[in-house]
């Protein structure tokens, strides 16, 4: 038997095998391991930012600033390259910056009992100029690593290609998931999407946990922005406009109720891959436009969050005891 | 009993004594970098000059804060602002290429579109009792892709001069964006204090429970803001697209989400919900409009603006939190002793 | 030396809110292996002082003192980590974690750093063994009944290796064999030298398990006493703020009202799923109904069925002889009913807005959005209602929660009577205010009655209960168990009929 927490979940991929296989019979050259492997590759930095997304979204909270931090990271990273800086002191100096923005997000979040999407809202708006600041134009990165991880993966037969990007992903995922579900931080972050008040009452460190929500998403949010510099070898300020969208909507997608408590790091991956596969059928129908991505996203969050609202209030009524 | 002290007191009771004293720090920044900034000249029978230059760019910013102060005052948000311009514009430009309809049919197109998706975020929020920034969310991303599927992912222009008259058409010397404007004003202060409409939006946004005891239709109320912001964003679409002439799907109103809930909280509304000010969420859109052309004038490269705007919305949360409030106060008491 | 005999002592101790004082100088001692039941009505300070204990609030003033050594919890993780292990009343966990996770929460056993889940679900179900609970600990807890919930959190609170353990209303949700495996556990834990606070309003669970009583009023502690010594009447006597006269005292006589009429207001049999059973009342035109119970009898949820907060699951509701069908309270306000929340805070007043325009707020809802009141009559309304109510405020445009609890609760009466509704359901119209509105409040009752409204009362004061009530309908575990009428309702009567 399904548990029914594992439902959405479950939705998801079996959309996404659905999608596929009308893909396959469809269109020639779908139906590939190629296909399905550059889903990882194309949308690695979308799933390492949805994955943190994660985390703040099953906390009960948002954060709206991950697309502009990847836009100055990656800003960031091109610039101080092309000045000559080693990138070992690069990406940990980038990384510290975001992992620190996010904690001070955090710190205003909990100590200010400010909403979280207003704070994220304005980080937004402090890295998207951030960025514009260090460059308005694109600075483009020329390195010889950058070529040498571009070139790197493993090529397996029918031109599939395990790239770095999807290596890098599947990293931070075993990480995430070890984090979300065999360390005591991710049970936190579950017991604060569940209730607040009785988190604190059974004595969760909501500060410390708040902070680190935020200060993982926003590093998360700049690893991404590395991976990003990497997938067009250049930094741009206004790259990633409109990115904390499409994360919000996978980790939906996903299965994760967003106001807290419920969800899967395992389902945003599928929720990501999904929205993959919707732009990759709409490329290879030709006819279709690309701005149908957004509707047909549009739509699938919109049916998600409905039918998250119809299968919980039954259970928030057998879960609390009436006064 | 009009001397400036009691004028002040009066200011204050209302909250407007902050947000003005604000923007005439804004405008005495401008004054002291740029000294002709003020005048005013008249040529053509338009009133030309740096105060109306204002007035008419922030027309878009002001028109959605007066919208979004309602929308707020329930305790809600409304982020498809944006998306609504868009789809209101899309609809517009194509109705003005692909028929004859005049020009007053094809804003009443426009507006009725906006309608159409203030009424999907109220029933989501009011029907389904969605999170409004979840709500609102839908539209926000979808919204954009219905823009662009409407325009077949064109920037399609237009020339029709009664519809641009909307966006640069002049009127007893004045632009027309500015008239919108305060025609939205002066209609919504009507509609919100000679209905019960603005008591109501104030009870249901301070306390909604309470609300719903005393018989006040919650939902209804509800519905009904985010009707109006439907309404007021999708006006706003229509200027900005009167005024370039064309539908840019991607790029209309882009972020001014953010640049009206920022002039709503700058007005001195409460994220929180309850007592809201049309006038001041004005005046907050002024502010906003006027820092960005103070960056300009002074000289700062127009890249530090979004930079300034978020050091200006930490502060006036911050300002605005109760926390930050007790933490002055005892600090005042610290110095004081 | 206090220290040898108690182990946990608090001395003075004091919690304000403002405008009120929650706890005033109370002192509170539990000994190793007693159980120390807490008592009191609604807002006599047992939720706060548990709150101070366990660290929830800060203390305003006085001595605590665990063990012998000065307790003062600035969190709830600091109080556990002191030995003192609660059960909140209100809170049920967390739903969305599985059983075990909410067992654990914190203490999560782990290998190479991981959580050992397998270590964690069989250490969870150790723990159930004991409560006899056989479920699978690896569902979420939402999954589960709330009784179930209900032990669980008992289970966490025990297994904490507490000293002190808090228990606020355990057995509300529990059934009578569970009441007796969670008896038989507090018991081992006494027999243990374990120190349990227990809070409860079931009485005969007091006399079943406890050593000593302290009772709260109004933030004040009335007395400690032994189970053994405290006669049950004498206990309700100290938690109603009432002593049993021995003789029946007359009161003002009840103005005559005319029988036969169709009642104003009648429930019949009305029963709600998950609340109140077989309910039958009647109010006539001019008579006010009493409700009297202990706190968690049912009296609030008899006014919430009333005005459509809650709906019927059998029985009905007339008015004037007629089934009316009432499922919101604007669909009530329309067949003239109103309600005077409990909650005034949470559902009675709009605190940002101004006297003025909370008086006007039902008329206008009422009359709908397209009619607004007038600005004059509004300033009308509300000038007379400060005048005739002596509203305390220095004008009608200041915000309501700026005023003191008496003056707020005149505002929600005053809101009601600007719609003359014909029906005023009052749910503790007068608690946690003070003695110059509460009078004031009393005699408005009674010319509300004489201008022919019915009434609705329920109050946990006896003595304001019987000085207006034309019939008193006494209940208890959400079932009507008395009604007393006319020249029977006296404060020894009522008193009885609860405590029997």
């Amino acid at each position: 038997m399904i548990p029914a927490r594992h439902a959405p979940v479950l939705v998801t991929a079996g959309l996404f095998a659905a999608l596929f296989i009308l893909g396959a019979l469809q269109y020639d050259g779908f139906g590939t391991l190629r296909v399905f492997l550059n889903l990882f590759t194309d949308n690695a930095f979308l799933a390492v930012t949805a994955i943190g997304m994660t985390f703040v979204i099953l906390s009960g909270g948002i954060d709206l600033s991950v697309g502009a931090v990847i836009a100055f990271t990656g800003v960031l990273t091109a610039v101080l390259i092309q000045a000559g800086w080693p990138l070992w002191l690069v990406f940990p100096l980038v990384l510290v910056i975001g992992g620190t923005f996010g904690a001070g997000m955090g710190c205003l979040i909990h100590f200010y009992r400010l909403q979280p999407f207003i704070v994220t809202l304005a980080g937004m708006f402090l890295m998207r100029g951030l960025a514009v600041v260090v460059s308005e134009r694109s600075v483009p990165i020329e390195h010889s690593v950058y070529d040498a991880v571009n070139a790197a993966g493993v090529m397996l037969p029918g031109r599939a290609f395990i790239s770095a990007q999807a290596i890098m992903l599947v990293i931070v995922l075993a990480g995430a998931l070890i984090l979300a579900h065999y360390r005591r931080f991710g049970t936190y972050v579950y017991a604060m999407g569940g209730n607040a008040e009785s988190a604190r009452l059974m004595a969760v460190p909501v500060a410390r946990t708040t902070i680190g929500i935020y200060a993982l998403s926003s590093f998360l949010a700049a690893l991404a922005g590395i991976m990003f510099s990497f997938y067009t070898s250049s930094g741009y300020a206004l790259a990633a406009v409109g990115l904390e969208l499409d994360a919000i909507a996978a980790v939906v997608i996903g299965g994760t109720l967003l106001t807290g408590g419920y969800g899967y790091v395992i389902g945003t991956l599928v929720g990501v891959m999904l929205m993959g596969l919707v732009q990759t059928y709409i490329a290879f129908n030709g006819s279709l436009n690309s701005w149908w991505t957004k509707i047909v996203i549009g739509v699938l969050v919109l049916i998600f969050v409905c039918l998250q609202r119809i299968r919980i209030p039954t259970r928030a009524a057998t879960g609390s005891a009436r006064e | 009993m009009t001397g400036p002290k009691s004028i002040i007191s009066t200011l204050q009771r209302h909250g407007a004594l902050w947000p003005l004293v604000a923007l005439g720090l804004i405008w005495l920044v401008i004054i002291i970098v740029n000294p002709g900034f003020f005048a005013f000249t008249i040529q053509d029978g338009r009133v030309f000059g740096g105060v109306i230059d204002i007035f008419n760019r922030g027309a878009p910013v002001a028109l959605i804060a007066i919208g979004m102060s309602l929308v707020i005052a329930t305790g809600g948000i409304d982020l498809s602002v944006g998306a609504v311009m868009a789809i209101a514009g899309a609809v517009a430009a194509n109705l003005i290429v692909g028929t004859d309809l005049p020009a007053p049919l094809i804003i009443l197109a426009g507006l009725g579109a906006g309608l159409a998706a203030g009424l999907l975020n109220g029933t989501l929020v009011a029907g389904f009792g969605i999170q409004p920034i979840v709500a609102t969310l839908i539209l926000l991303v979808a919204g954009r892709g219905v823009a662009q599927l409407l325009n077949d992912g064109q920037i399609i222009t237009f020339q029709n001069e009664a519809f641009a008259f909307v966006g640069v058409g002049t009127l007893l010397g004045l632009p027309m964006p500015v008239w919108l404007v305060l025609f939205v004003l002066a209609a919504m202060l009507l509609i919100t204090r000679r209905t019960a409409l603005g008591l109501f939006v104030e009870a249901v946004g301070a306390n909604a429970s309470a609300s719903h005891y005393a018989g006040v239709p919650v939902r209804a109320i509800k519905l009904t803001v985010y009707a109006i912001a439907g309404l007021c964003a999708a006006l706003a679409g229509l200027v900005a697209t009167a005024d370039i002439q064309g539908a840019d799907a991607n790029n209309v109103g882009l972020w001014i989400e953010l640049d009206a809930i920022l002039a709503v909280v700058i007005g001195g509304t409460s994220l929180m919900g309850g007592r809201y000010s049309l006038v001041l969420a004005v005046v907050g859109a002024l502010i906003i409009q006027s820092l960005n052309t103070a960056v300009v004038l002074s000289g700062i490269p127009p890249k530090f603006n979004l930079v300034i705007k978020s050091a200006v919305i930490v502060a006036v949360l911050m300002l605005q939190s109760p926390v930050a409030q007790a933490q002055l106060a005892s600090l005042r008491r610290r110095f004081t002793a | 030396m206090t220290a040898a005999t108690s182990l946990l002592s608090l001395r003075g101790v004091r919690k304000e809110f403002p405008g009120v004082v929650a706890l005033d100088d109370v002192d509170f001692e539990v000994r190793p292996g007693e159980v120390h039941a807490l008592l009191g009505e609604n807002g006599a300070g047992k939720s706060t002082l548990i709150k101070v204990l366990t660290g929830v609030y800060p203390r305003d003033g006085g001595e605590m003192s665990l063990g012998g050594e000065t307790l003062s919890p600035q969190s709830v993780g600091e109080a556990q980590a002191a030995g003192i292990s609660t059960v909140y009343q209100e809170v049920n966990l967390l739903p969305n974690l599985s059983v075990a996770q909410n067992l654990l929460l914190g203490r999560e056993p782990r290998r190479f750093g991981l959580t050992d889940w397998k270590q964690m679900n069989a250490k969870a179900r150790e723990t159930l063994k004991r409560f006899r609970l056989d479920i699978d600990v690896t569902r979420p807890l939402g999954a589960f009944s709330v009784a179930i919930q209900q032990l669980v959190a008992i289970a966490r609170g025990v297994d904490q290796r507490a000293k002190i353990l808090v228990l606020d209303e355990p057995t509300a949700s529990l059934d009578a064999s569970e009441v007796e495996v969670l008896f038989d556990i507090l018991r081992d834990l006494r027999t243990a030298g374990l120190g349990v606070v227990f809070v409860t309003h079931f009485l005969d669970q007091v006399y079943a398990l406890s050593d000593r009583i302290t009772v709260l009023r109004n933030g004040r502690k009335i007395g400690t006493f032994e189970t053994a010594e405290l006669p049950r009447p004498k206990l309700v006597e100290h938690m109603l703020g009432y002593e049993l006269q021995g003789t029946a005292s007359s009161h003002a006589s009840r103005g005559t009202v005319t029988e036969g009429n169709d009642a104003a207001l009648e429930m019949d049999s009305a029963c709600v799923s998950g609340s109140v059973q077989e309910i039958s009342l009647a109010a006539q035109s001019g008579e006010a109904i009493g409700l009297a119970g202990l706190l968690g009898s049912g009296r609030t949820e008899v006014c919430r069925a009333l005005f459509g907060l809650d709906t019927l699951s059998s029985g009905r509701i007339r008015r004037n002889g007629r089934d009316v069908h009432i499922t919101s309270p604007r669909g009530a306000i329309a067949k003239g009913i109103a309600l005077c929340p409990e909650d005034r805070k949470a559902n009675g007043i709009v605190g940002e807005l101004s006297v003025r325009e909370n008086i006007a707020l039902a008329l206008q809802a009422r009359r709908g959005w397209w009619r607004p009141i007038p600005a004059r009559e509004k300033r009308a309304m509300a000038e007379k209602a400060i005048t005739d109510f002596k509203i305390a405020t220095p004008d009608a445009d200041k915000p309501v929660r700026l005023l003191s609890g008496g003056n707020q609760q005149k505002v929600i009466l005053a809101r009601w009577l600007a719609i003359a509704p014909d029906v005023l359901l009052l749910d503790e119209p007068t608690r946690g205010i003070d003695v110059g509105a509460h009078a004031e409040i009393l005699r408005l009752i009674h010319q509300l009655c004489e201008r022919g409204m019915a009434l609705i009362v329920t109050s946990s004061e006896l003595e304001e209960l019987v000085a207006f009530s034309h019939r008193v309908i006494v209940l208890r575990d959400f079932r009507q168990i008395a009604m007393i009428e006319g020249e029977d309702i006296t404060e020894d009567a009522v008193l009885q009929a609860i405590a029997s």
